[in-house]
């Protein structure tokens, strides 16, 4: 099953309160999800020629202090970890490739869960409604955020299997479906240099978003390259820093719902996660066509 | 007269009451028990499972949005969605009416065996899919695979129809006023004969809709090459 909402603000009191409708969404997406569930905010965005890391680390009683001492000493600045639950967020003053290299070769142990300018993941397993209280969800603001609650089919139920899947700068991916083609692709795309880090099958939707992306597609040609290559069912909804955009496979098995008022736009897989949003009851509302990209980006300044 | 329907309705608020409490209610009703004959029900909010597998003669209203499987069941009972319709809605209908102001998602009318179940926005993906009996009126249009392996009964559809209409239909009618992107398997387009338009004309009556003409519809049905049809039989849909 798996559940996915989006949250796009369109007013400040939206964006204000962002992570508390985030959550009340991912709540009513619970049952659709108890495994694990997890995050995207897009929200303060790093100082030009910084880059902006979600750690997840598997110890509890990590050192994030060190780790972001640790950074100060390669990079200069004087970042400190913003710490919830399993996650830290610390921007680094280098760029994403440099951070996250520091990362691999200085602290094996951590895992990069994103890096850009203005996202922030963060997912762990157990209960959504658990998920919202240890990350404290409702404090956050930002200007739209994705999320995910799991019921796993294709792979464990691990954190690193958890929805969202970086895909890139300030990109991510939540999936509602399962593909068949997964271990195919994910040989194809390990020649084209692209690394994966589980057996999960989003993972390598991630990976074949982020390769395309990097030679050169747009998003919307990225999405649609899915149509021809991945084999499966899927809703996807693809997070960007300016935005985000939803894709269902052609057979359309996986529901989603879109809904737009002044100040919102918002995508779940049921109406339900909708419903708790202000004003929901006179939202435009429909349902995405099959294979068919649809995409909001707030207006570039 | 709306004044009066409100004072003699029983309301039913799911933002305090349980899908459950609010459905076991209405099954209370079954074998014509004593109990209201109308109800409303407010705040849906996109529940699943709403005023599902009645049997009584009642009539419920619901003001708002439903999700999966609303009228799942229905015997006899007049239900009607002031909202959209998730998943499966009227699925497996027996009798009785199902009407839904907005769009309906994908699988209406499923399997069902009997009654009339409206649509007065668009129908998604699935529309009849296996249906055995159920009448189906769709104001706006209808998803891919509409009427797939429709057995019996009639789809009624104002706009247009997705890709691959009616694929592997046994003996459904399936009426389209619009464009149909493709037919399905064994599907073909039909004559619209005199019986055909007397049953389109009552049909859009029943649904309560009157700014379409039943000439302005195409029929389509089986080939009758796919399925093992034997003329023989034919009076058993």
């Amino acid at each position: 099953m798996c559940g996915i909402v989006g949250l796009f603000a369109r007013a400040t009191e939206v964006e204000d309160r962002l992570g508390e409708h985030l959550a009340a969404m991912l709540e009513q997406m619970s049952d659709r999800g108890p495994d694990s569930a997890g995050v995207a905010v897009y929200r303060d965005p790093a100082p030009s020629g910084s880059t902006k890391l979600t750690l997840f680390s598997p110890d509890p009683l990590q050192d994030w202090d060190a780790v972001a001492d640790g950074l100060a000493a390669s990079f200069g600045g004087s970042p400190a970890a913003s710490v919830r639950a399993s996650h830290a967020v610390v921007v680094v003053e280098a760029d994403a490739d440099a951070a996250e290299a520091w990362i691999r070769s200085h602290r094996p142990d951590l895992r990069v869960m994103s890096a850009g300018e203005t996202i922030e993941i963060y997912k762990e397993t157990g209960r959504p409604e658990e998920f919202v209280e240890q990350f404290r969800l409702g404090d956050f603001h930002g200007t739209h955020a994705l999320g995910h609650t799991r019921m796993a089919t294709e792979s464990r139920v691990t954190t690193e299997g958890s929805h969202p899947f970086s895909t890139g700068f300030d990109l991510c991916l939540v999936h509602n479906g399962s593909l068949s083609n997964h271990n195919r692709l994910r040989r194809n795309l390990r020649r084209e240099g692209v690394e994966f880090r589980t057996e999960n099958d989003t993972e390598v939707a991630a990976g074949y978003l982020a390769w395309r992306l990097r030679e050169g597609a747009t998003l919307e040609q990225a999405l649609e390259g899915c149509l021809e290559d991945l084999d499966g069912f899927y809703t996807f909804l693809v997070g960007t820093k300016d935005g985000f955009a939803v894709l269902r496979d052609p057979i359309a098995c996986k529901p989603a719902v879109l809904a737009e008022s002044d100040d919102w736009v918002a995508m779940a897989s049921e109406y339900r996660a909708i419903a708790v949003l202000p004003g929901a009851a006179e939202a435009r509302m429909w349902e995405p066509e099959p294979g068919v990209v649809y995409a909001w980006e707030r207006a570039k300044v | 007269m709306a004044t009066e329907t409100a004072r003699a309705a029983e309301v039913v608020d799911l933002a305090d009451t349980p899908v459950r409490e609010l459905n076991q209610r209405l099954h209370d009703l079954a074998g014509d028990a004593k109990g209201p004959r109308r109800w409303r029900v407010r705040h849906p909010n996109g529940a699943h499972a709403v005023a599902c597998g009645l049997d009584a003669e009642v009539e419920v209203e619901v003001e708002g949005h439903v999700g999966y499987y609303c009228a799942g069941m229905n015997k006899r009972a007049t239900v009607r969605v002031h909202g959209n319709a998730g998943t499966g809605l009227a699925e497996n209908m027996m009798s009785g009416t199902v009407v839904v102001d907005g769009s309906a998602s994908q699988s209406a009318g499923a399997t069902a065996h009997g009654g009339l179940l409206v649509v007065r926005g668009d129908a998604a993906a699935r529309c009849g899919i296996s249906m055995k009996g159920v009448d189906i009126v769709v104001r706006g249009s209808v998803g891919h695979l509409s009427g797939f392996m429709a057995q019996t009964g009639n789809l009624v559809v104002c706009g247009d129809a997705g890709d691959a209409l009616g694929d592997s239909i046994y003996e459904a009618r399936l009426y389209v006023r619009g464009e149909v992107a493709g037919l399905g398997a064994d599907c073909i387009e039909k004559e619209l004969r005199d019986e055909h338009l007397v049953q389109l004309g009552e049909l859009l009556v029943r649904a309560g809709i009157d700014d379409v003409e039943a000439r302005d519809f195409r029929r389509y049905g089986s080939a009758r090459t796919l399925y093992n049809f034997n003329v023989d039989n034919a009076g058993a849909y």
